[in-house]
């Protein structure tokens, strides 16, 4: 029996963690290691996924046993298999990070037990969405993961969490009614959901009709994907969200809006009628983002900016619709997903240490704690795309797709993304210059507590304050490292990474292991020449 | 594929009142707003079945063209289920603003406002460098020949202001501090102009 028919586990094991964590919701402990037991298992049966896919075996599950396009499949393929193992990792790391946070607090009965239920619920409606292969069931997962994002995004019910929750479930909840309007309108022109069935009947409708449903599916999810001119939510939401629920957001929620985009592109539409819209929407996400960082002075503010305008190069690689952008764009989405969610974990780590995640706030940390300077440093290194990184390695793979395809739009992205790594490096410098670099005395509004620490004091992890608090647990500067690893064993293994992407990008654009891996050996594929052979 | 006009009207209207009262400020309105969208798409969804058939129960003598088409109402359970669960999830919210504010309006992102505040001038990046680099910055001489003190607040706007005597300047019928005048010729300050309250460059959307 093929391992990939296990594939619905994935979002199974998930759903059972949540139903058992909320039963355990009075036993604290029982429920972490419920929580963390299941979400190990599911990422080892998704690195099995990523074994089968890996050398271009497409696998189309049905579930309850009505076939393909009536019922609803899930597919693995690369690309989705490779999405979810990188998601799960993430999850896992910041299941721990913030276990460890909760031990260290010591809030045994608070009301957070809520957290493990919610969490894994999140990450069921994340692998839902990565696997769907139909249309209406991406919607479900992304209604999944957005219900379980509300109820984390407002942990605690503080003010601030309120105040940008209300924004966050407005925008949401309307990107999810232009989602199902598209959906409606899909199907009442082409009487199905099935991915790969619309894949083929889609491109039996006239253009006026196709492009409406395309700009449709792509304003959906590019206010999801927090693409340039949609994406104003999202700078204003994550950071108030508590630490571990936001390093999450940031790499997860955003990536699978930009999954479901390169699905719609390569799947349902790809002819090449909006490529030139996407690519000014990328250049701009780019540069306007990345601008908007530049002005923050607090730290998750400002990587909420630099995560919108690094969506940019994702939709780079998409609009460049070659298999060469392709692969950069799914290289990229997995390093990114790494990167900013671990650098969202240090400022944790520094919001815990400091006193504040503001840089006029902070000062000395790298003295004060070199590990947090090291944690800091080689993520936001590789994030501004510093040779050796792997975000370098994307860049580079994005920059080549545009001198390839050589427009002057396709130059005016590649000079816009070379900008946009420098300006990215600025704002790191300028956050690592302030909070690791000068000292507490030079901070603008220094803070009390940096500055009372004396300097000869004993501060690595596990350093204690007073008795109660531990301000750098070791689990939480433990589950950073790991995730911080894990970016560079992606610079590490780059290689056969790439060529994964490589073989998942020429895979998706040639549609056939798509489609007959759904609908059977027997289905034709419209245009697979021209597709496939041009490009 | 027929389909019912009366519908579409009855979807028309709750678009535009939904649109309409997802713009209010006022979170109960806006929470109505979206249960009428998430209603009008659900007869949208209606729409795309074409019009009235039998009920999908198969029948071996029915022909197939005659049942209703039963795809789009398990979508419309599906989303109404959905919407079902945010509502109550909003409602949850706006007690919460409303036990935290005692107020039924959208709150104002006050980080978002500050950084909107803040002049494009940043003292540690901009100010020209007065005396920092020198190995005993306590006090020493201008180019000018006066003294020039190494504190940051008081050559923050060195250009001009180097010229006056004092540390005040009279801008406009007002008597300010020098720092302050700095600031007003900034664009993004909030004291460009008192009467022109609008976005500023940096701000991002309020």
């Amino acid at each position: 029996m093929n391992i990939a028919s296990f594939a619905p586990l994935a979002v199974v094991l998930p759903i059972l963690g949540a139903a058992l964590t909320f039963l355990l919701i009075r036993h604290s402990r029982a429920q972490r290691a419920v929580s963390i037991a299941l979400l190990s298992l599911t990422l080892a049966l998704e690195c099995l996924l990523l074994a089968s896919a890996w050398n271009g075996g497409t696998a189309a599950v049905t579930i309850g046993g009505w076939l393909p396009p009536f019922g609803i499949v899930m597919v693995v393929d690369q690309f989705s298999s490779l999405m979810l193992v990188v998601s799960s990792a993430v999850s896992l790391a910041v299941l721990v990070y913030a276990t460890g946070q909760g031990m260290a607090d010591g809030d045994e009965d608070a009301p957070v037990s809520i957290f493990h239920p919610t969490y894994l619920i999140l990450v069921a409606g994340v692998s839902n969405a990565f696997l769907s292969g139909d249309l209406f069931n991406l919607y479900v997962g992304f209604e999944i993961l957005l219900t379980a994002s509300y109820v984390l995004m407002t942990l605690g019910g503080t003010g601030p969490r309120i105040r940008a929750g209300v924004t966050y479930v407005v925008v949401s909840v309307v990107s999810s009614v232009l989602f199902l309007i598209a959906i409606a309108m899909v199907y009442g022109a082409t009487g199905t959901v099935n991915m790969a069935d619309l894949a083929i009947k889609l491109g039996d409708l006239d253009q006026g009709t196709r492009t409406l449903l395309h700009v449709m599916l792509l304003v959906a999810f590019g206010i999801k994907a927090a693409v340039f001119p949609l994406s104003f939510w999202l700078p204003d939401s994550y950071p108030t969200a508590p630490a571990p629920v936001t390093a999450v957001f940031a790499g997860l929620l955003t990536k699978v809006g930009v999954y479901a985009m390169v699905r719609t592109e390569t799947l349902l539409f790809p002819g090449d009628t909006l490529n030139t819209p996407l690519m000014v929407v990328a250049l701009l996400t780019m540069v306007v983002g990345i601008l908007g960082a530049l002005a923050q002075s607090d730290i998750k503010r400002l990587l909420s900016f630099t995560l919108v305008s690094h969506i940019g190069y994702m939709v780079f690689g998409l609009a460049m619709s070659s298999a060469v952008g392709l692969a950069a764009a799914v290289f990229y989405v997995a390093h990114h997903i790494t990167i900013q969610t671990s650098l969202f974990m240090v400022t944790g780590l520094v919001e815990r240490r400091g006193g504040s995640s503001s840089v006029d706030r902070l000062g000395g940390l790298a003295k004060l704690s070199p590990v947090l300077g090291l944690l800091f440093f080689i993520p936001g290194m590789n994030l501004a795309g510093i040779p050796p990184f792997s975000g370098f390695l994307g860049k580079v793979g994005l920059l080549q797709a545009g001198v390839q395809l050589g427009t002057p739009l396709a130059y005016a992205l590649v000079i816009g993304g070379v900008v946009t790594s420098l300006l990215t490096l600025l704002a790191i410098a300028r956050v690592w210059n302030r909070a690791f670099w000068r000292r507490p005395t030079d901070a603008e509004h220094p803070d009390p507590v940096l500055l009372a620490t004396p300097a000869g004091r004993v501060s690595g992890p596990g350093a204690k304050v007073n008795n109660t608090v531990t301000l750098l647990p070791r689990t939480m500067v433990g589950s950073t490292a790991g995730l911080v690893v894990l970016g560079l064993a992606l610079t590490v293994f780059a290689g056969p990474l790439f060529s994964l992407s490589d073989r998942a990008a020429r895979d998706m654009l040639d549609r056939t292991p798509y489609i007959q891996s759904v609908l059977g050996d027997g289905a034709s594929v419209p245009g697979t020449t021209a597709v496939g052979g041009s490009r | 594929m027929s389909v019912n006009l009366t519908l579409l009207i009855v979807m028309g209207a709750l678009y535009a009142c939904g649109i309409y009262l997802i713009l209010e400020r006022s979170l109960t309105r806006v929470l109505l707003g979206l249960m009428l969208l998430a209603n009008a798409t659900n007869l949208l969804i209606l729409a795309t079945g074409g019009y009235a058939g039998l009920a999908p129960l198969f029948a071996k003598d029915t022909p197939a063209q005659d049942y209703n088409d039963p795809l789009p109402q398990a979508l419309i359970l599906t989303s109404i289920v959905i919407s079902f669960a945010v509502t109550a999830f909003m409602l949850g919210i706006i007690y919460r603003t409303w036990v935290l504010a005692r107020q039924d309006d959208i709150q104002d992102d006050i980080e978002d406002l500050r950084v909107a505040e803040t002049p494009s001038f940043d003292a540690e990046d901009d100010a020209e460098v007065p005396a920092e680099t020198s190995e005993f910055p306590l006090t020493m001489l201008g180019s000018d020949g006066r003294n020039v003190s190494n504190h940051g607040a008081s050559v923050v706007g060195a250009g001009q202001e180097m010229d006056q005597p004092v540390a005040t300047l009279v801008a406009g019928g007002r008597e300010m501090p020098a720092e302050h005048a700095a600031a007003e010729e900034k664009p993004g300050s909030l004291n460009v102009d008192p009467h022109h309250v609008g976005p500023s460059p940096e701000g991002g959307g309020k």
